[in-house]
């Protein structure tokens, strides 16, 4: 018998695909995931720049939970992200490759700055708010609109559509960035109505962010309920499974289609009337800060649950905050804390992996058998 | 070599996935210039033993033997050394090539690559078993059938002596499956020994030297082809005797239900697919329609359903209760459904069309009901109680309702989605291939769910591929070949041969030239 070249070639290892998985398990082997990343930076720390470990980790805590006034920053970045989250997932749910969140959140960022420049002088609050509610909501809307149509109409890629968009979106804010420009001719808008604070979203008991915040958890459990529990959701789910099923059960799945986008960029609108109105009292081309690619990470990550989606996103702006920290603490090149953040972002994707495979060792036989 | 000498014995072999046993000390053996086949109900495990032997899976426990020696197989390439071919049912050509680039595709030459002398060597295998096959022929200009030559003759070019064919006659007409098996048993009178997996008893007789039966993952055992019979075959098979026969009640009170008038339907790339088709589907009957695949039969049904464009013709529902008849033309299934049409469609895709494979049983019941109700919310209260009732009426192998469909066997899965459509109560049920992959026990479990329904007047399409079920268990049977209809007989008068001659009388001209 040629039983020792069985051993050789008998694979040690094999990959076998789990049936289903306790939940605490999965978390266990995400927080393992977690850990094990650290240590991996940890030998990288030390091996790039000879620092300890210990109190890079340490600057990067400091970094986003530091002072009261990080920790306000680190949620108000978290619902900025959560929110463009929301926004791009019942599109992604359907199978409908929207990665034109960044303009869709621009555009909307943009029709609340010109309502605030317009009229900010003509019209009183009461009625100067909800305009730029509705028309941040309008553009956004029909920034992802567009490419829907064309998408449901003639079967276009709105994959490159969406993505030409966003240039569109960058382009005009470059436009109006000068031709509204202060002083004239600096392409720079400045904050609007800083003396009157006119189209500015009010601060609740002196915090800044909280309105924001609490839009955007109101977004959350809409959107957890919406893609759950509603008709409109479910049928988001059976056009992103299968055209042919739905086609069959009679949904018309155009239809769903637009009225998904419709959502997708009215929530994306939304992003950018917190972003501008709540946030910056001004619009750049970097209002959104590629939020809008970020925000498919976060919703994959989660896999569309917009209650994990408040977990990744927090991740997400943990690590870049810490990774700002540090580079600025300790005078590291800057691509070290992208190295930092994208090995821990590694190993939680490939963690996933774990939770849907198991791995067997096969323990080789000795002796012969019977 | 001894010629007694097993090709490839296998020694306890047991594989299981998660909890489930796939495979359980399974032993067989396949001998040089033999046919063995292997039949089995649905999930008895056949395919997965075969994926054993060609490198797919590895066993967890048993040891294979391939010419006496102790062989270890972990991946298709280690199979391929052992000489071992498998064609599966699925074939994985690139569509734009030719048959001998296929062929060639990723086998390195001893001496060099040359298309020529490729092409002259698949010309050689080619003549030597049989093949009708022009190596330059693209794939996509391939029929069916010379798409499974391909792929067989792929892994002859690779000199495998050992050739394990999954279901191979599933995708081929008669005609077809005649030549296939004239093919195979040049073969094994070449030496070589060949597996085939089926579960269509009469062609494991006409074929098949030795059969293997596999009934839920075990080894039930093997015996000798011209020793056995259809039913002890089929005892060995399900593990009791089965009635052969379907019951069939006589029609009550049959009233014209559905009447198509002269449709005709168009492909994207603007081939005739229905032309001319009309026939009547009454209440209380079963009428069935047989035909070889491809002859229409989906387009039809979806045609009825509001999926398929018409361009002429009427399809007219007369509605029981109010005695009003409806158009469905230009009508999509939601509007079909708004007019009080009671039509329940049991498509031949089952997870791609009729099902959602990542939800679960639950979501699944909803997609016919998930509109009801006022609010924008949905209810799934009555979903899950129909859920559970399925699960228990039809004997739905399942942990809970709360499983996705994909994970259920194929049997399971057609028996939710007809129960589902059944449950709408329906006035008219279209079933596309209900039983095609099922097992002998959820097979009859369909027909007695379609002769129920015929007993409570419902108007009962079945479109079949097997003549003897489709002779036994309708009222009438309309044939059809290349989109027409070429006759409607009854179907307790008729005989195969009258049907299968009507299957073909349309076809000489066109796409099938293999006629002599």
């Amino acid at each position: 018998m040629n039983s020792t070249e069985k051993h050789k070639r008998e694979p040690l290892l094999h990959i076998v695909k789990r049936d289903s998985i306790v939940w605490w398990k999965s978390w266990l082997i995400r927080i393992l995931a977690v850990a094990v990343a650290l240590i991996v930076c940890a030998f990288i720390t030390v091996l790039l720049t000879g620092e300890n470990p210990i109190s890079v980790y340490a600057t990067m805590i400091d970094g986003a939970f530091g002072t009261k006034r990080r920790i306000w920053s680190l949620f108000q970045n978290l619902a900025m992200l959560l929110c463009i989250s929301l926004a791009v997932t019942p599109a992604f749910k359907m199978k409908f490759w929207n990665i034109g969140a960044e303009g869709q959140v621009l555009i909307g960022g943009l029709a609340t700055a010109s309502c605030m420049i317009l009229f900010g002088e003509l019209l009183p609050s009461v009625v100067l708010m909800p305009l730029i509610i509705v028309a941040s909501i309008v553009a956004g809307a029909i920034w992802a609109v567009i490419p829907a149509f064309f998408r449901a109409r003639w079967n276009t890629n709105e994959t490159l559509f969406t993505l030409m968009m966003n240039y569109i979106a960058i382009q005009l804010v470059s436009f109006f960035s000068y031709i509204w420009s202060v002083p004239k001719g600096s392409g720079q808008i400045g904050v609007i109505n800083s003396a009157t604070e006119m189209g500015w979203l009010p601060s609740i008991g002196g915090h800044d962010y909280l309105l924001n915040i609490l839009i955007v958890g109101a977004l959350t459990i809409f959107m957890y309920v919406y893609l759950r529990y509603s008709k409109q959701g479910y049928e988001i789910s059976v056009v992103g499974e299968s055209e042919n099923t739905a086609r069959y059960i009679g949904i018309d799945v155009k239809k769903v289609i637009i009225r998904t986008m419709l959502i997708s960029g009215a929530i994306c609108g939304v992003a950018g009337l917190l972003l501008v109105s709540g946030t910056d009292h001004t619009i750049t081309r970097d209002t959104a800060a590629g939020r809008g690619f970020t925000a498919i990470m976060v919703s994959w990550l989660a896999k569309f649950d917009p209650i994990y989606m408040v977990l990744t996103s927090f991740l997400i702006v943990f690590l870049q905050k810490g990774a700002t920290e540090i580079t600025t603490i300790f005078g590291f090149n800057s691509s070290f804390s992208d190295i930092i953040t994208g090995i821990i972002i590694f190993f939680i994707i490939g963690s996933e992996f774990f939770i849907n495979y198991t791995i067997k060792i096969h323990i080789p036989e000795k002796g012969g058998r019977a | 070599m001894d010629a007694k000498t097993p090709a490839i014995e296998l020694k306890n072999i047991t594989k299981t996935f998660g909890k489930v046993v796939a495979n359980k000390d399974i032993c067989l053996t396949v001998h040089r210039g033999e046919i063995l086949s292997v039949l089995g109900e649905n999930g008895s495990g056949k395919t997965t033993l075969m994926n054993m032997i060609s490198g797919i899976y590895f066993p967890d426990h048993g040891q294979i033997f391939i010419n006496g020696k102790e062989a270890v197989i972990s991946s298709p390439k280690d199979a391929f050394d052992y000489k071992i071919g498998m064609i599966h049912q699925h074939f994985k050509l690139v569509d734009i090539f030719t048959a001998t680039e296929n062929i060639v595709l990723g086998f390195k030459e001893k001496d060099g690559f040359n298309i020529k002398k490729s092409a002259q060597r698949i010309k050689e295998i080619s003549e030597q078993y049989g093949f009708d096959l022009d190596p330059m022929k693209k794939i996509y200009e391939m029929s069916v059938s010379e798409k499974q030559m391909v792929e067989i003759i792929k892994v002859l070019y690779r000199g495998a002596d050992i050739l394990i064919l999954d279901e191979p006659t599933a995708v081929l007409t008669p005609q077809e499956t005649k030549k296939l098996f004239a093919i195979l048993r040049r073969m094994r009178d070449d030496g070589k020994a060949i597996i085939i997996i089926t579960h269509k008893l009469h062609e494991v007789l006409e074929l098949s030297d030795r059969v293997a039966v596999l009934r839920k993952g075990e080894y039930v055992g093997s015996v000798e082809t011209a020793k056995t019979s259809e039913a002890e075959l089929t005892e060995m098979m399900v593990g009791k005797k089965i009635s052969l026969n379907i019951e069939r009640s006589e029609p009550k009170n049959p009233e014209d239900r559905l009447v198509v008038k002269h449709v005709n339907c168009m492909s994207i790339e603007g081939i005739k697919i229905l032309d001319d088709v009309s026939f009547t589907a009454r209440s209380g009957e079963i009428l069935g329609i047989a035909g070889i695949a491809g002859s229409g039969q989906r387009e039809l049904l979806e045609a009825i359903a509001g999926l398929q464009h018409i361009e002429t013709g009427e399809i007219l529902y007369n509605d029981p209760k109010t005695g009003a008849v409806e158009d469905l033309r230009d009508k999509n299934p939601l509007q079909i459904r708004e007019l009080g049409v009671r039509l329940s469609f049991v498509p031949e895709d089952r997870l791609g069309m009729g099902l959602v494979g990542n939800m679960d049983i639950v979501d699944n019941m909803m997609l016919r009901s998930y509109r009801s109700g006022k609010t924008a919310f949905l209810e799934r209260k009555e979903p899950k109680s129909l859920a559970d009732r399925i699960i228990e009426q039809l004997d739905v192998t399942t942990p809970n309702a709360n499983t996705p469909v994909r994970r259920l066997s194929g049997g399971n899965v057609q028996k939710v989605l007809v129960g589902r459509e059944i449950a709408a109560a329906p006035t008219v049920l279209m079933a596309a291939y209900p039983v095609r992959g099922l097992d002998i026990n959820s097979s009859y479990l369909i027909y007695n769910l379609l002769n129920l329904q015929k007993e409570n007047g419902v108007a009962v399409i079945f479109v079949g591929e097997d003549l003897d079920v489709l002779i036994e268990l309708c009222d009438r049977i309309m044939v059809i070949g290349s989109g027409r209809v070429t006759g409607i007989v009854d179907g307790r008068k008729t005989t195969k041969e009258e049907i299968g001659l009507l299957m073909t009388s349309r076809t000489d001209g066109g796409e099938s030239n293999e006629q002599h």
